[in-house]
Parts: structure tokens; C-alpha cells; sequence
């Protein structure tokens, strides 16, 4: 056996199979080339992203307990934990709910009301632009608190950008109403079932959602004693 | 009344509008139109009050539906401070981005700082790294801008109901925060003094000394606002019993801070999550249960005694430290300038541009990489909140391995909390509305970032 198939049995050996990460992004720039060779700046250094996969048992703390709480409620229900919930990921002391956008309403309101769980908080959505994820492009962010055992978690729905459509969850938590329309504003999810789905920060008449990757910041040369800096997106880059 | 369903936050739609007779006021006669509309017994008025209105706190417009003097529906529009500042820190780097979010709440700059250096660092994996001192500074910061915001508020809360000399005692006060916010960083607002790693340079020398002096200075001020409020019968009337928000509306509508312990509810992230070691400091959680402008007003004033009560315990914590580091230990994270002040003002201290410049060619190189470039951040996401003046900020870092953020949300408490406008405005009386507004203490450049 040679070194490199002992080294990858002994891997397989103490690591569950995983399922491979998904690119998320992919950054370009003048330096910081990763492998060796061009250092002239001129090579054009690409580096390919991925957010950390997802976790095994045990999660540690309480994360255990309102996962087993949270499947025990979808499983009664009728609705599958497995089919409302696509991965968990803990990542620096923080959990991350996937869900999949059909369930999420029920998930919400599971956490909100089960006294085991209660998340009676929400601290509003959050929008966040993956182009180089395929028919996962976009993601709303929600992070929920329980004050009453003190806890905050993250749930996270991913929608593909042809069809940005996303349960609204101000029936569940009406201070998401804002902040729904934020994301709509910027990322251009919409959320079924919003009393008033209009933007809020851009004109009304506004083309486009402005916090997309592929939207440009639309800087102009700043001009100073003569000399000219070019906008920010113009600068060079580094990875 | 034309309608009659509950609409406090749906959108209007072409076919509410269509056959509904209109009065324009701009420029035109009042006496005529309110002379054509008592002619057709139309009674529906909508008043636009903002955004450019003095007492919105800056460019908050306000539609407000009244029936005489009762406000039937009040409707905020926001979005005329929206300067696109998450948009901006993606084509920045991570030390940058300081200056982008001390932006936002321009009347709390230090909170935006505290909170995107806590994210940062939790990305980074640094957080048991910062050093005591640097943290202490942080507390310190925090808590004499809690100061400098709650004056604010209650000054010109008293303003807005027309009594100037508060306004001018709350803004003396104010500014002695100011000038010893002015003696540590430079600057006044805008500050830019925490980083990622700890604090930009250590509190000048006697500064301890200064806060102490101040101090008593703001107690001066506070006992000249209580004297002129607390008895004051106009301040009661106006107050008490107006914008009513309870406790089971601040848990739906998401309201964190002063408005919520006004409810009854003693949260706050500093006792609650504590961040910047909290936990070691002796302070109480102020709370009413009356939930109007009175109950807001009342626990602000209190958590400025509290936040006075904390600055005693750091200033002692700082005489202590003295000459302790202020930044991380890291090179490659810590920013590596040095400040000075010369004959011509602040600037890079001239013994570290001779070292870097003639004696270490290493420590140019590496102070170029660090400027020009930045640090690179592990990929993957983090959520930090802590207890900002207005409620709970919290902020949504996304990293991508690089130097820039890949995404960064701030979850303002201004732009949260103004969702209760309607619930709080809607039955009350017109001039209700100023009072209600005020206390919930929006400051627009948060709320549209």
C-alpha cells in the first residue's frame, strides 16, 4: 500500500463520509496566487470558496437538545425532520439550521412555541448573494433568540435566482416584516404571503436589487491635487 | 371614514386610490380647500409630515390619516439616508470596514465599532486573544457613548416639546462626553477608534483624571434636567399615557432596548450575553412597566446614572493597566502604525516611519502587505449582537477566506424599532406623534445605512 492510499484509508477510517462542499464563491485578484510559479501579479489568482460543511453528532451544548426537541415536533407533525431540515452546521460556537423554504414557516413556528425551544425573538433577515452556487444562489439569513434560556440560532434558506420565492414569516414573527422588505429591496427574494412587499431603502421605481455580486458599485474617480484614484471596484484586488 | 380594515403596514395599491377624491395643499389656500372638502363631507386627511420635518431626527417621513385631531393611521417611510454603506465595505478591507459602520448611527458611532471588531474577531477566531486592556478601553468607549445618546434623546425630547433650555442642558452635558471622546480619539464622531484586534492607540496620558472631572460635570447637568423635568406638570401631560407599547408588542415587533425595559423587561445583552467582560462589572438593568413616553424617558435617564456607575469601575480597571497592550499580539492582524503628534498635527509617529524606512526593510515589506492588502479571514459566517443605546445591534458577517468581507449586515435597533410607529402613533393625538417618535430614538443614518 502506498503512503497516499494508507493516508486515505486512515481518513475514511475516522471521518464519516461527508458530502463535498459547494463552491459558494470564487475570488479573483492581482496577488496572493496560492500554488507556486507567478508571482509577477499578472497571473490573475483564483481561488475557489466553500463554507464549512456540515456537522456530526454530538454538536455540543445545548445544540443537541433543541435539534432532537425540533425533530421530535416536525417528525409528530407529519412533516419529516429530514425533509424540513437539509444540514446542520455548528461553526465557531454557532448553529445553522438549513431548511428547506416549503417548511420553513413550521419551523419557525415550532421554535417560537414549544417551551423547550421558544425563540420568541427574531432579529430580523439577512440577505446574502452566492452566484457561483448553482440554483442556490440566494440565501436569507434569520437569526432567532430565546431570551427565556438564553440561546440564538441561525436558520438558513437558500433559493435558486430563478425562482427567488420564499415563505413570508411576519404570520410568525411580525418585526421580520421590515426587514423582509430590506431583503426583497436588495437581494430581490420575494416572500409569499408579506402584507406589503415594496422596497424600502431604493426609490420605488428602482431597477435592479443592489446588493446582488453582479449589481457594480458604480463608483466615480476621486479626484484630488491632480492626481485620480479610480473608484473602489477598480482597484486592485487581492484574494 | 373611506375604509375601515386595519392597513398599519400594507402597501398601497393603484385600486385603493381610484375614485378617491384628492386635496392638494402645497402653495394653495387653505381656507379654500378645507371650504371644498366641508362642501363634499370628505373627511379622510392625510398629512405628510417629514422627511425633511425638523423634529424626525433627520429624514423619517411620517403619513399620518387623521380624523380631527386623532391619528387614525400613521405609516413611516424611510430610505432618504440610504447611502448604500454594506454595499461599500465589500470593496474594502476587513480593517476598513471600520470606517464605513461607524457611520451608520452617527449619534453612537462606537457601538457600530465595538460590534463589527467583536464579529471580526469571532470570524478570525481572536476573541480570547484581545488584550484586558483593550477591552477595558472598549467598555469605557461604549458606555460614555451610552451617555452621549441617551443626552441626546433627552434633549431634544424636551425640544420637541418646546422647552429649549433641556435642550441646551442635555447638549452641554453632551458635550463634555464629547470632548473626552475627543482627547482619545481624535475626533468628536466618526471615530474609527476600535479594530479589529483591539483599539487604534492607548488613552493619552491623565485621561483616567479627565473622565473622573467629567463625570461630575454630567451629574451637574443631569441634576439641572431633573429639576427642570421630573416635577415639570407639561412634561407630565404630554407624556404619560402617550405611545403606549406593550410588552407583547415589543416581542412581536422585535423592539429591543430602553423600550422594552420600559415595558417591564429587564434584557439586556450586557447581563444577558455579556460581551467585553460585562459580567465583571457591578451595574443594574433600570426597568418601568408603564410602557409610555414617560417609562422611556425615565429608564434612559436611569441607565445614564448606571453607565456613570460603570465608567467609575473601568477608570480603576485603566489606572491598573497602565502600559498594558491595546492590540492584539498577532503582527499579522494588528495594524502597525503608530500615532504621534507633531508640530503639525497627528500623524504617523516619526520613530516608527525612521524604522520602517531606513533600519528594517522586513518591517516595510510587512507593513505595505498589511495596509495595502489587509489580513485574510477564514471563510464561513458569524452573528454578534451587543446592547447598543437603542436596543440590541447586531451584525451578519460573511467571509469568502478573503481580505474583504464578503457580506455585512447590520441589523440596526433604529431601523427595527420604527416599525412600531404605527402601533404606538395610531389613536393618539397629532402632537403625540413628535413625543411618540422621539422615544423611540431613531437616528435615520442607522436606519438606512
Amino acid at each position: 500500500m502506498s503512503d497516499q492510499k494508507k493516508d486515505d484509508a486512515v481518513v475514511a477510517a475516522v471521518e464519516p463520509v461527508r458530502p463535498l462542499l459547494q463552491v459558494v464563491a470564487v475570488r479573483e485578484g492581482m496577488f496572493g496566487a496560492q500554488d507556486a510559479g507567478d508571482t509577477s501579479g499578472f497571473g490573475r489568482g483564483v481561488v475557489a470558496t466553500s463554507m464549512p460543511g456540515a456537522s456530526a453528532r454530538p454538536y455540543g451544548g445545548w445544540f443537541d437538545e433543541v435539534v432532537d426537541v425540533l425533530a421530535e415536533i416536525l417528525d409528530e407533525s407529519g412533516t419529516s425532520f429530514a425533509a424540513a431540515v437539509e444540514q446542520i452546521v455548528v461553526d465557531r460556537g454557532e448553529l445553522t439550521l438549513y431548511i428547506v423554504r416549503e417548511h420553513l414557516v413550521e419551523v419557525a413556528s415550532a421554535l417560537r412555541d414549544d417551551p423547550d425551544l421558544r425563540f420568541e425573538l427574531s432579529l430580523g433577515v439577512s440577505g446574502v448573494h452566492y452566484p457561483a452556487q448553482t440554483d442556490r444562489e440566494l440565501h436569507a439569513v434569520i437569526h432567532l433568540v430565546s431570551i427565556t434560556h438564553g440561546r440564538t440560532l441561525r436558520l438558513e434558506v437558500a433559493v435558486p435566482d430563478a425562482d427567488p420565492h420564499l415563505p413570508s414569516l411576519t404570520s410568525v414573527y411580525p418585526t421580520n416584516d421590515w426587514h423582509e422588505r430590506e431583503t426583497y429591496d436588495f437581494f430581490g427574494i420575494i416572500f409569499d404571503g408579506h402584507p406589503g412587499l415594496s422596497r424600502i431603502e431604493m426609490p420605488d421605481d428602482w431597477v435592479g436589487h443592489p446588493q446582488r455580486k453582479d449589481y457594480p458599485l458604480s463608483g466615480i474617480p476621486v479626484e484630488f491635487k491632480g492626481a485620480t484614484v479610480p473608484p473602489a471596484e477598480e482597484r486592485r484586488m487581492y484574494l | 371614514m373611506s375604509t375601515s380594515t386595519p392597513r398599519a403596514t400594507g402597501g398601497l395599491r393603484d385600486e385603493d386610490a381610484q375614485g378617491v377624491r384628492m386635496f392638494d395643499a402645497h402653495g394653495g389656500d387653505w381656507s379654500e380647500i378645507a371650504a371644498e372638502a366641508a362642501r363634499l363631507g370628505e373627511e379622510r386627511i392625510v398629512v405628510n409630515m417629514g422627511p425633511q420635518h425638523p423634529s424626525t431626527h433627520g429624514v423619517l417621513r411620517v403619513m399620518l390619516e387623521i380624523d380631527g385631531e386623532t391619528v387614525t393611521e400613521a405609516r413611516a417611510g424611510i430610505g432618504y439616508l440610504h447611502t448604500g454603506i454594506e454595499k461599500s465595505m465589500e470593496y474594502r478591507n476587513w480593517t476598513q470596514g471600520v470606517t464605513f459602520c461607524t457611520r451608520m448611527d452617527y449619534v453612537a458611532p462606537l457601538f457600530q465599532e465595538a460590534v463589527y471588531c467583536l464579529g471580526v474577531e469571532k470570524l478570525l477566531g481572536i476573541t480570547d486573544d484581545i488584550p484586558q486592556r483593550a477591552t477595558e478601553i472598549r467598555v469605557l468607549m461604549q458606555e460614555l457613548q451610552r451617555i452621549s445618546s441617551h443626552l441626546v434623546f433627552l434633549g431634544t425630547g424636551g425640544n420637541e416639546m418646546g422647552a429649549t433650555t433641556v435642550m441646551m442642558v442635555g447638549f452641554q452635558a453632551r458635550e463634555d462626553v464629547l470632548e473626552t471622546l475627543e482627547l482619545i480619539t481624535g475626533l468628536r464622531m466618526n471615530h474609527a477608534y476600535i479594530r479589529p484586534g483591539g483599539v487604534v492607540q492607548d488613552l493619552p496620558e491623565g485621561t483616567t483624571g479627565f473622565i473622573r472631572g467629567k463625570l461630575k460635570s454630567i451629574r451637574h447637568y443631569l441634576r439641572q434636567f431633573e429639576d427642570l423635568v421630573l416635577a415639570n406638570s407639561i412634561f407630565h401631560m404630554r407624556m404619560k399615557g402617550t405611545g403606549y407599547l406593550s410588552l407583547s408588542a415589543c416581542m412581536a415587533l422585535g423592539v429591543t432596548g430602553p423600550m422594552l425595559r420600559s415595558a417591564g423587561l429587564p434584557y439586556d445583552l450586557r447581563k444577558a450575553d455579556p460581551y467585553c467582560g460585562y459580567e465583571t462589572y457591578d451595574f443594574d438593568i433600570p426597568t418601568q412597566t408603564e410602557a409610555d413616553n414617560w417609562a422611556r424617558m425615565i429608564v434612559r435617564l436611569e441607565e445614564v446614572y448606571q453607565s456613570l456607575r460603570i465608567i467609575e469601575q473601568v477608570c480603576e480597571r485603566l489606572d491598573a493597566s497602565v502600559g498594558q497592550p491595546v492590540m492584539v499580539a498577532d503582527k499579522k492582524i494588528a495594524w502597525p502604525a503608530q500615532l504621534a503628534v507633531s508640530a503639525d498635527g497627528q500623524g504617523n509617529s516619526p520613530d516608527y516611519v525612521r524604522q520602517i524606512m531606513s533600519t528594517s526593510m522586513e518591517s516595510l515589506i510587512h507593513h505595505f502587505k498589511l495596509v495595502t492588502e489587509g489580513f485574510q479571514v477564514p471563510a464561513g459566517q458569524v452573528w454578534q449582537t451587543l446592547e447598543h443605546a437603542k436596543g440590541t445591534i447586531g451584525v451578519h458577517l460573511v467571509s469568502d477566506g478573503g481580505t474583504k468581507p464578503y457580506r455585512a449586515h447590520f441589523r440596526d435597533p433604529s431601523f427595527n424599532n420604527l416599525q412600531a410607529t404605527s402601533i404606538m402613533c395610531e389613536g393618539d393625538q397629532v402632537a403625540d406623534v413628535v413625543v411618540s417618535i422621539a422615544s423611540i430614538d431613531p437616528v435615520l443614518g442607522g436606519v438606512d445605512r
